[in-house]
């Protein structure tokens, strides 16, 4: 080895590192102008709606401008909206099934979910892999079904009908997303709370629920946008709009076939859409944590 | 009074396994009693079985003059430190100390003033009001301690409690634990698979192999004269070394024969022991520190061997030489100024005093 | 040796404790009472699955026997109908071609965008996550609403940025392909973030050190895909892929908001069908048969992704 090779190879090895970084800037162009595309395309939609829910009707007419720009915004839609009765019904109705069935999901899945992580009994096995297993039933093949049985139960046309039967849709879910977070927790700690003199209900309320809370709030969110976009079962069992939640109410009531009506549909939806948006801008976290819990979790 | 007794204990998994096959164990009050052997050795059924975290298949454990077979851990009267601290993540360190005297209802101001005092003999006070992931494995480890010592329980439980720490924190955490005790005077059990941790922390070391109490005894008893040729090798780093041997009686003197040509006198004292035993498959147990070199005069009893070495060790205040007698390693401790070198001869001196027999078929030794 | 060692201790009582009980010790019966409390708190989960979905299930395929005012049962004839009948084959192949279609594109968009975003810095890639997760965060059934908008016949904006490039107009939901093409695009919009987020996590979890190690070995980008990333995500790759066939195959919101299955029935999937002939024109035994078809796909699509997930169980134990 003399300093001659030494002196020849260092402005190879240099030029390695040159090309190294050139790769890696052509990556991060290609990234971002990726991202930059499918940004647009998937924000294109709910920013064509927010636009159209601000034009006036005579500018939403008019062909010759382009669809894409709003001349002279206007709240009157959204105003409109507001003062519709019907529309301020179905927010309650989606309200009122909401808040009672992600509480009916919730309790019914942290218990089982408790039980089915840390009491083995006869059969918890096969209850643990049918939970799974109707998560994956999807509600198109049960509406059918269950439209005669809550017919038979005199709930059809009635928010109540909506709340016996959403849970199908959050149960399954929420109780093996949260099987999961209550098996990450270590053994030891419910030993160490057993000898610190905690019984089973303690256990469950001073020690799980208060470690897996991450979990729980996943859970809630899972359950409340499921709840909230539900759209199969009310179709099905809700005719008589002043029982109609948001997404129906919004599909079937403010569609009159009405070219001109466009701007007051697109404010109901985006204001219908917004308690979800909302949840998620501020809880993204959990939100995304919830969403790939399924499969990284079980 | 807070002795442990157990009875003819056994455990019994589901499937038949056999993790404790029926040991018989005095603890006595104030005892620091360390439960040590290799992993699957039912050291640790044995402490959960106590504790009331695993049910007794049969035998009776006794706290304090109560069977408490049938007792639920929290009515034990025990508390126990766990090898990942098991603390409460959502609690700091004041709830995590106090979360048991406050589902025992004690009054605010005695938690208080236990925690209080728990925290000053682990100098964790300022600590208080952190929550568990804020602190050091040292820290943590103190907390799990201090929820031990609020509770002021019959009996400390410790369950590999040095484990998940590092190397120097570890010896650092041993002397805390020691001291802890020292002060607190509870009868302890700490179950752990470090000899070394169990011979610098007990006061009577139980060795567990395969279910069963192999010697129990003060650590020293267990370093000088092993029962049998598991503890021997378990207890003691760098090992015991075993190497095969017979007995040849020459002209009324025993000798013990390593190998072709190699062969140490039997100290004159231990003939008669040893005699009866001339004609069993055997095995010459000698620990590497008693096999050093020859330059040492104050000993008695030395016996002369001369070895080829393959491999030297420098460890700083003593180096380890390896070589084999009739293809059995051997490890010895010399002095670094003894001169060793790999691949050359070195003689050796073999301090018969400290030298043990061991029947190779019964695993007794002799 | 005792197979059981409470056998044993009842020859033996212990004389030592008259209080014992012969037999049951009380730990075992806290365990016992613990199993019981456990039953009791699974007992809303059970009469959920079994009252919700399990009973209606099979009240489904009853249902399906009978004739249309449910009161005779007519054996199978309401599936020989729907075999016999032109529609229910269109219906069936539009289904599987949605399905096939939107998951393919939905998963290789997925895939790329994943694999962008992790390209990206760690600082920067939470605000890109953040906007790119929005088409699934509105509820389809609205967003959708939006779309209809956009491909509305003389007001599209979607054709009026066709023209700007000088294409002419296209007819979104007046003609059979393009109708087929809108309600996959608006499918694969709203799913792709899913796949985009799933594969984002998977990747993620790839151990850094597997990709140096392959580096070290002289993989070029490619061969570091292929050899290390997907046999890595594997797994979570076709539990999504399944996943997400059964909840397109079994999609309503979509086409029954933009299309509601026409024109001339030929974008209608199965779930929407069935609610056509169950409940509209209430057929209800005959829209059970329809809703019915679908699950031998479904049952196929669940046994895989119950295989996937219990090996992806204990490879992680």
């Amino acid at each position: 080895m003399t300093a001659a090779t030494a002196r020849r190879d260092f402005p190879r090895a240099y030029g390695k590192v040159g090309s190294l970084h050139r790769e890696r800037l052509w990556a991060l162009r290609l990234s971002y102008t990726s991202l930059i595309v499918a940004a647009i395309i998937f924000l294109a939609p709910p920013v064509y709606m927010l636009m159209t829910s601000l034009k006036t009707n005579a500018e939403m007419a008019d062909q010759t401008l382009s669809p894409w720009l709003v001349r002279s915004p206007t709240l009157e839609h959204y105003g409109a909206t507001l003062e519709n009765p019907l529309f301020l019904g179905f927010f309650a109705n989606s309200a009122i099934v909401t808040l009672l069935v992600v509480s009916i999901t919730m309790v019914i899945s942290v218990l089982a979910a408790f039980a089915l992580s840390r009491m083995r009994f006869w059969g918890s096995q096969t209850l643990a892999t049918g939970v799974f297993l109707t998560y994956l039933v999807p509600d198109t093949l049960l509406f059918i079904p269950l439209y005669q049985i809550v017919g038979g139960l005199g709930l059809l046309n009635s928010i109540w009908g909506l709340v016996l039967v959403y849970p199908t849709l959050t149960v399954p879910f929420c109780t093996w997303i949260m099987i999961g977070y209550f098996a990450s927790i270590p053994k030891e700690l419910d030993e160490a709370a057993l000898i610190d003199g905690a019984s089973w209900p303690q256990m469950l309320l001073k020690i799980f629920i208060p470690v897996a809370l991450p979990g729980i709030i996943a859970a809630t969110i899972f359950a409340f946008t499921v709840s909230w976009a539900a759209f199969v079962y009310p179709t099905a069992f809700i005719t008589r709009p002043e029982e109609m939640p948001l997404t129906i109410g919004v599909v079937s009531q403010l569609v009159r076939g009405d070219t001109f009506a466009w701007g007051q549909i697109m404010a109901g939806a985006l204001l219908a859409a917004l308690p979800p948006v909302v949840v998620y801008v501020f809880l993204m976290d959990y939100y995304i944590a919830g969403l790939t819990a399924g499969a990284t979790k079980g | 009074m807070s002795e442990v007794n157990l009875r003819k204990v056994v455990k019994l998994f589901e499937g038949g396994v056999q993790a404790v096959r029926g040991i018989d164990l005095e603890i006595a009050d104030h005892e620091f009693c360390v439960l040590v052997g290799p992993s699957g050795c039912g050291k640790s059924t044995t402490l959960r079985m106590i504790a009331g975290l695993e049910e007794v298949s049969e035998g009776e454990i006794w706290i304090g003059g109560t069977m408490v077979n049938d007792i639920p851990p929290k009515d034990r009267d025990i508390a126990m430190v766990f090898q990942n601290y098991a603390l409460y993540p959502h609690m700091t360190v004041f709830e995590n100390m106090a979360f048991g005297l406050k589902l025992r209802h004690f009054p605010k101001d005695e938690i208080k003033r236990r925690v209080d005092r728990a925290a000053s003999i682990l100098s964790i006070g300022e600590l208080l009001d952190r929550k568990p992931k804020a602190l050091s494995g040292g820290q943590r480890q103190r907390v799990a301690m201090g929820r031990a010592i609020v509770r002021d329980p019959k009996v400390f439980l410790f369950d590999e409690p040095l484990s998940n720490l590092d190397a120097k924190l570890r010896v650092q955490m041993r002397t805390e634990i020691k001291k802890v005790h020292q002060a607190v005077k509870t009868t302890t059990i700490y179950v752990t698979h470090d000899q070394v941790e169990a011979m610098t922390l007990a006061d009577r070391v139980v060795v567990m192999n395969h279910g069963v109490i192999e010697q129990v005894g003060p650590p020293n008893e267990l370093y000088h004269h092993p029962a049998t040729i598991f503890v021997a090798g378990f207890i003691g780093s760098p090992a015991m070394n075993f190497i095969p041997a017979r007995l040849v009686n020459a002209a009324g003197a025993l000798t013990i024969q390593l190998g072709q040509g190699l062969s140490v006198p039997v100290p004159a004292d231990r003939t008669a022991r040893y005699a009866p035993h001339a004609s069993k498959k055997l095995l010459f147990g000698i620990r590497p520190e008693h096999l050093t070199e020859t330059t040492r005069t104050d000993k008695q009893n030395l016996a002369p061997i001369t070895v080829d070495l393959d491999v030297i060790e420098p460890m700083g205040m003593e180096t380890l030489v390896h070589f084999r007698i009739e293809g059995t390693p051997v490890c010895a401790r010399v002095d670094p100024a003894a001169g060793a070198q790999a691949g050359a001869p070195m003689r050796l001196a073999a301090h018969m005093d400290q030298m043990h027999l061991i029947d190779a078929d019964t695993g007794r030794v002799l | 040796m005792a197979p059981d060692g409470s056998a044993r201790a009842i020859a033996t009582p212990a004389p030592l404790r008259p209080a014992r009980s012969p037999g049951v010790s009380s730990l075992e019966r806290l365990a016992r009472r613990r199993s019981t409390i456990a039953f009791v708190m699974t007992v809303p989960l059970i009469l959920v699955i079994a009252g919700l979905v399990a009973w209606p299930a099979a009240y489904a395929m009853y249902l399906s026997t009978l004739n249309r005012r449910m009161t005779a049962s007519v054996g199978f004839d309401n599936y020989m109908f729907m075999i016999e009948s032109e529609t229910f084959w269109m219906v069936a192949w539009q289904s599987c071609f949605f399905a096939i279609t939107a998951v393919l594109l939905k998963a290789l968009i997925g895939f790329w965008l994943a694999h962008m975003l992790h390209n990206l810095p760690v600082r920067g890639q939470r605000k890109w996550r953040g906007m790119l997760l929005v088409p699934w965060v509105i509820p389809p059934a609205l967003s959708t609403l939006g779309w209809w908008w956009m491909f509305d016949p003389s007001y599209s904006s979607i054709n009026w940025i066709i023209n700007v490039f000088g294409f002419p107009d296209v007819p979104w939901l007046g003609h059979p392909w393009w109708a087929r093409i809108a309600v996959i695009m608006v499918n694969v919009w709203y799913g792709a973030p899913f796949f985009m987020i799933m594969y984002l996590a998977a990747l993620k979890s790839v151990p850094e050190q597997l990709y140096e190690a392959a580096a070290i070995d002289g993989a070029t980008s490619s061969q570091k895909l292929f050899y290390v990333t997907l046999p890595m995500m594997q797994n979570i790759i076709s539990i999504t892929v399944l996943f997400s066939l059964i909840v397109t195959f079994a999609n309503y919101d979509i086409v029954r908001v933009l299309t509601n299955g026409g024109p001339r029935d030929t974008t209608h999937l199965f779930a929407t069908y069935a609610a056509q002939v169950g409940i509209l024109s209430g057929h209800l035994p005959r829209g059970a048969a329809v809703s019915l078809f679908m699950l031998p796909v479904l049952a196929v699509a669940a046994f895989f992704i119950l295989r996937g997930v219990t090996r992806r169980t204990r490879e992680m134990m």
